[in-house]
This record gives C-alpha cells, structure tokens and sequence, in this order.
C-alpha cells in the first residue's frame, strides 16, 4: 500500500502547522518524520489518518483519494503517543474492539474473534495480560497493546505518533529494536513520527526531516546524517559545531579573518559553518584551522568531550578520542576533518 | 515560606541550644497553640450543630410527636398521597430530560472547538445565578393567559401553567447545570483521544458514544443525576409560581409542607418534611459513594 500526499496545507489560526507538503510513501516502507515539535509532523501523520483536515492538497491511500473518505473508511491503524487505551475494557477487549464495531455482515464471530485477539498477543508477546486493564500495565506494555489493537483491523496502512515518546529511555530502546523487527515480519506499510533524532535513524528505511511545516530533506537515515541538504538538518541531525562565518573573495572567514577553508563554489555573503563535534581534530597549536584553549573536559562514553573557547572568542564542543592527551589549559589547534557551509 | 525562616536561624554554630531553637521555631511556625486549635474546632463544631445537625433532628422530632401511628397517618392523606406521586413523577420528567441535555451538552464542551463555546458554557450556569422566583415567572410569561403562547395554547386546548407540563419544564430549567457541570471537566479531562482510537478502529459514532464515551463517564453522569434528582425533588420557589396550588393535583412535596404548616398542621407537614429530609440523606451517602469511583475512575497520568 502507498501513500501519497500533494501540497498538503493546514493552518490552526494564524499558525501555519503545514506550508505545502508533498510526500510520497512506497509499499512495506518504513518511514520517520523527524523534526522538532511545531515542526507539523504530527499533523501530518493526523492527516493521512482522517483524524484533521487540510486546508488544501491531497492524499492518497493506495491510489485512492483519501479525503474522501472518513477516518472510519480509511482503514488505517493509528497508535497514540499516550496510548489511548480504553481504560474500562480489558486488555483483550481493547484488541477486540476493531473487530467487534464492524458491520454485522462482515463481523467476525465470537470464536474467531478469540482466535485472532490471541495471535495479536502473541505477535506483541503479551498473551498472559489479557484480564488485565490498561491502569495495570507498564507504558511499554500499554504501548504494544495499542499496537496490536490497531492492527486488529488489518490496517492497509499503520501510523504511529511519538510512539515510544512517553516511555523512558531503557524501554524506548528495546521497543524500537522490537518495533523494527516486527515491520520486518509483517510489512506494512508504515510512518511513525518522532522528535528523536536516534530513534529515526535507527528504526526507519527512510527518513523525512521537517521544520516549520516544510519537508527539509527527505533520504536514508545515512544520507539525512552524511549530507544533511540545509543548515537545519546539519544542526538538528547529530551534535554539530555551528560558527557565523563570511564568505568573501574566495575565502572563508571567521570574525575577518580568513580560515584555511576552501571556499570553491560557495556564493559570497553571510554563511554557517557546520562541523561534527567528532570530525574537529585536535593537533598541536597552530596545525589546523582554528586555534583555541580547552576549558575542561570531561569524559563522555567512549569519548572525552572538551569545551575550547576559540582565539576569536567562541566557544565549541569538540568530542576526541579518550587516548588523545587533553587537559584544562592546553592550547590546542584543530582542523574540521569534514564540515559543510550553508549560504543565508 | 515558613521552612525557609526557620533554616535562616544559623544551624552552622556548634551550640546546641541554637539547633533546639531553631527546632522549636520551626514548630511553631508550622501549628497554632494549643488554645487557638481548640477554639477553632470548637466553633466549627457548635456551627455545624446549630445550623445543620439540629435542624434535621428537629424536622424528625416534629414529625413523631404524636407518635407513630400519626405520622403513617398524615403520610397515607390522599393529598399526601398525591404530592409524592407528583414530585416523583416530575422529577422523572426533569431528571430524564436533563440527562440528555447535559450529555449533549457536556459533549459538544468539552470535545469539539466552535464560536460561542464560552457563551454556552456561562449559559449552562443561568439557573444557578438566577433566582427560581424569577425562572418560575418567566415561564408564566410564556405560557400564561396572557403569555406569547397563551392564546395559541388555549385554542389548541393545552394546558402547560398550573399543570404537570408547567411544573416539569420550571423544575427542568432549574435543575439543568447539574449533570453538564457534573460531566465537563470530567470529560475536558479525559479528552478525544480514545474517541479518535475507536474512529479509526471502524466504529461508528453511536458505537464511540455507547461504548467508549459513556461507559468512561458513567460515574460522573451518576454523580450529576442524583444531585439533579435531590434538587429537583426539593425545589421550591420556580414551582411554586407555576403549580397553581390546586390541592391533590398541583401541589409537590415542598408546596404541601407550606400550605400544612400554614394550616398548623405541624405533625403532617413535618411527616412530608422527614421524607425530603431522609432523601438528602440518601443522598448525601450515595454521593460519598459515588465520589469515591469517581476518585478510582482517574487514572495516574501517563509515565
């Protein structure tokens, strides 16, 4: 099943929660929209779901004009960032529930509908907590009955806002190894929205980057990492070193002065320098493009991460490998192994 | 406020007698002396005697003055007899239709966005913030002789003032916000969610009502029923503009309390007295029950 959606708008006020979206899903794909909050992903995401309407554009589910349609003809699975369980049913009713509303002619009976609850549990692992009621479960259990609930109908499409958001960190981990291989066993197609940059680029074929209800960059979870196409996905993807920098008669300078930075094809004028913190290589005074002094450091996982106030005055994070000697003081050049420059 | 005073007094001196200072500082800046608190509970207590528990006692002990088998006879009157069956007629009527009115209205508050919305929600309060005097009065203006409907009424041979049509739709007005106010922040609380999870789970909007908004508010439209229901059993001034005081027809249970106490017949208006005195008291335990599911009902926020 694709999906697809053509300059899609959407204002809440004078908000503009989506400026012209276009957006094209394929078949078994699984998809990130990733982008800060306000960004417009979850709106979105409602959207392709019948939950809101645009203000204009269009969508497609399959080929087929999905805002004619109401949210109940779509057949599209959706999971709640807050789960959205209905707290008077049991775990095995709330699954049920899909089943149980649809239209006499084509609603199961009582013994089928036990037979696929049950192989929906099993499939999310939870079979032993069908007496229970959702106030009696963990949010990671909450949040994979939501999931099975909505793949009751056998949605043609599933979506999923923030699915893990309101989990904590250990959780949300195995849930999104466990989210990735279910999508691997059963294949449908699927757009989960996320603000965490890690959890898209771990989970998703795709990722589709979003800022101020624009698409920034939509690509691989390398390709959005690797060559981020704005100044915003630079800053939002990965920890990155942001400097104000001037392009000018074919140099690139900080504060005037010119930086050993080629400049080949940049347009002149105000510009952002982007480097990872751990593409900045530290060697002795003087060897790089940048001269600095380490505030302090501290070690960070399998890095040490420094704080270095540069010779004209800002101050970055650099991360360098923990056998690299680094103390408070040292006076240290540093070269950007890779870094990319953004016009505006 | 107060722990900060009390940490000021300098706990860094190694002297004793300092810490012991500061320490009954902070005790006394948490509770009141011994008098005061006793004084406090003391007048709160006879308060409570004087205006509430004596009042009940009173109404009991008027009733059974002449003993019980009075009291059973002033109760079995054919009058008496009529008032119950009216005022537990009437408050059917207005229970009844105000369980819609509030459903529907709570539900168009709390889960949709549209102009107005704050007009309707101030509106839902009028009964309360008008007096029943003047609710009663503007019914009479509508359907009275001389009322925008009386003439069309009169031609069409429907009787609404001095009737149960009147005295339902007075005692409906006044007992309106009751099950609204009872289930808006309930349900505002609860949000769309789960109403948006069965929508694209297939269910129709009947099936969302019946099986997932009611079943979540159930408690709530309970709690809103039975207080609509006490008020309405006990309202007083907007049926008595309306009801005509036609006696063993018009008259609810409070009218017949005035008109016998007014006639000195003190055990018989007391005996109808004790009867709303002990629906309060129903009341007030059921509403303890239904307090405490609601309590149950609030789920611990996500975590």
């Amino acid at each position: 099943m694709t999906i697809e959606v053509r300059n899609l708008v959407k204002s809440f006020g004078s908000f503009k929660a989506l400026d012209g979206v276009d957006l094209k899903v394929d078949s078994g794909e699984l998809v990130a929209l990733l982008g800060p909050s306000g960004s417009g992903k979850t709106t979105l995401l409602r959207i392709v779901a019948g939950l809101d309407w645009p203000d204009s554009g269009e969508v497609f589910i399959n080929g087929e004009d999905a805002l004619a349609q109401g949210a109940r003809e779509r057949h599209v699975g959706f999971v709640f960032q807050h789960y959205a369980l209905f707290r008077h049913m049991t775990v095995f009713e709330n699954v049920a529930f899909g089943l149980r509303v649809q239209p006499r002619a084509v609603r199961k009976d009582e013994a089928a509908i036990r037979v696929r609850v049950k192989e929906l549990l099993d499939l999310v692992q939870l079979d032993w907590l069908a007496d229970r009621y959702p106030s009696q479960l963990s949010g990671g259990q909450r949040q994979r009955i939501a999931l099975a609930r909505a793949l009751a109908i056998e949605p043609r499409i599933l979506l999923l806002d923030e699915p893990f958001g309101a989990l904590d960190a250990k959780v949300r981990k195995e849930l999104r190894k466990w989210l990735r291989s279910l999508h691997h066993e059963i294949h449908v197609t699927s757009i989960f929205v996320t603000h965490d940059q890690e959890e898209a680029l771990e989970v998703a074929n795709r990722v589709v980057v979003m800022d101020k209800g624009r698409i920034e960059q939509i690509g691989s979870p390398d390709d959005v990492y690797e060559s981020p196409a704005s100044a915003f996905v630079h800053g939002f993807i990965g920890e990155s070193i942001e400097l104000p920098v001037q392009v000018e008669g074919g140099a690139v300078r900080l504060d005037g002065r010119p930086l050993a930075l080629a400049a080949d094809g940049l347009a002149p004028g105000a510009s952002k320098l982007f480097v990872r913190r751990h593409d900045m290589l530290v060697g002795p005074p003087g060897s790089g493009a940048f001269e600095g002094a380490v505030r302090h450091v501290r070690n960070f996982g399998p890095v040490q991460r420094a704080e270095v106030t540069l010779s004209g005055g800002q101050t970055i994070e650099i991360d360098a490998p923990r056998d690299k000697e680094l103390r408070a003081g040292d006076t240290i050049g540093l070269e950007p192994r890779r870094y990319r420059i953004f016009g505006g | 406020m107060t722990m900060q005073i009390a940490d000021s007094v300098p706990l860094s001196a190694s002297d004793a007698k300092a810490r012991a200072q500061a320490a009954a500082a902070r005790d006394n800046l948490r509770t009141e002396p011994r008098a005061v608190r006793i004084t406090i509970i003391a007048l709160a207590m006879i308060f409570l005697t004087v205006f509430v528990v004596l009042p009940l006692v009173v109404v009991f002990a008027q009733a059974f003055s002449r003993g019980i088998v009075a009291y059973l006879a002033a109760l079995a009157e054919p009058e008496a007899l009529a008032a119950i069956r009216l005022t537990l007629l009437v408050a059917a009527i207005s229970v009844g239709l105000n369980l819609v009115f509030g459903l529907v209205a709570a539900w168009a508050i709390a889960k949709f966005d549209f102009p107005g919305k704050t007009f309707l929600i101030t509106l839902i309060d009028l009964p309360f913030s008008v007096s029943p005097v003047i609710s009663g009065l503007v019914f009479v203006l509508l359907f009275g002789a001389q009322g925008y409907f009386g003439s069309w009424l009169r031609d069409h041979d429907i009787q609404i003032l001095f009737a149960v049509p009147g005295i339902a739709l007075a005692t409906t007005f006044v007992t309106f916000p009751f099950v609204a106010r009872a289930l808006i922040p309930l349900m505002q609380e609860q949000g769309t969610q789960e109403e948006e999870a069965a929508i694209s789970l297939g269910a129709s909007g009947l099936q969302t009502f019946f099986r997932v908004t009611l079943p979540n508010i159930k408690w709530g439209v309970l709690y809103g029923v039975l207080l609509c229901n006490a008020r309405a059993m006990g309202e007083f001034g907007a049926v008595s503009v309306v009801s005509g005081h036609i006696r063993g027809e018009t008259n609810t249970m409070p009218l017949l309390v005035e008109i016998l106490y007014n006639e000195y017949q003190f055990v018989a208006a007391f005996a109808i007295a004790s009867l709303l005195a002990m629906l309060a008291l129903i009341t007030l335990i059921v509403k303890t029950v239904l307090e405490r599911h609601l309590d149950e009902g609030q789920e611990p926020s996500d975590h």
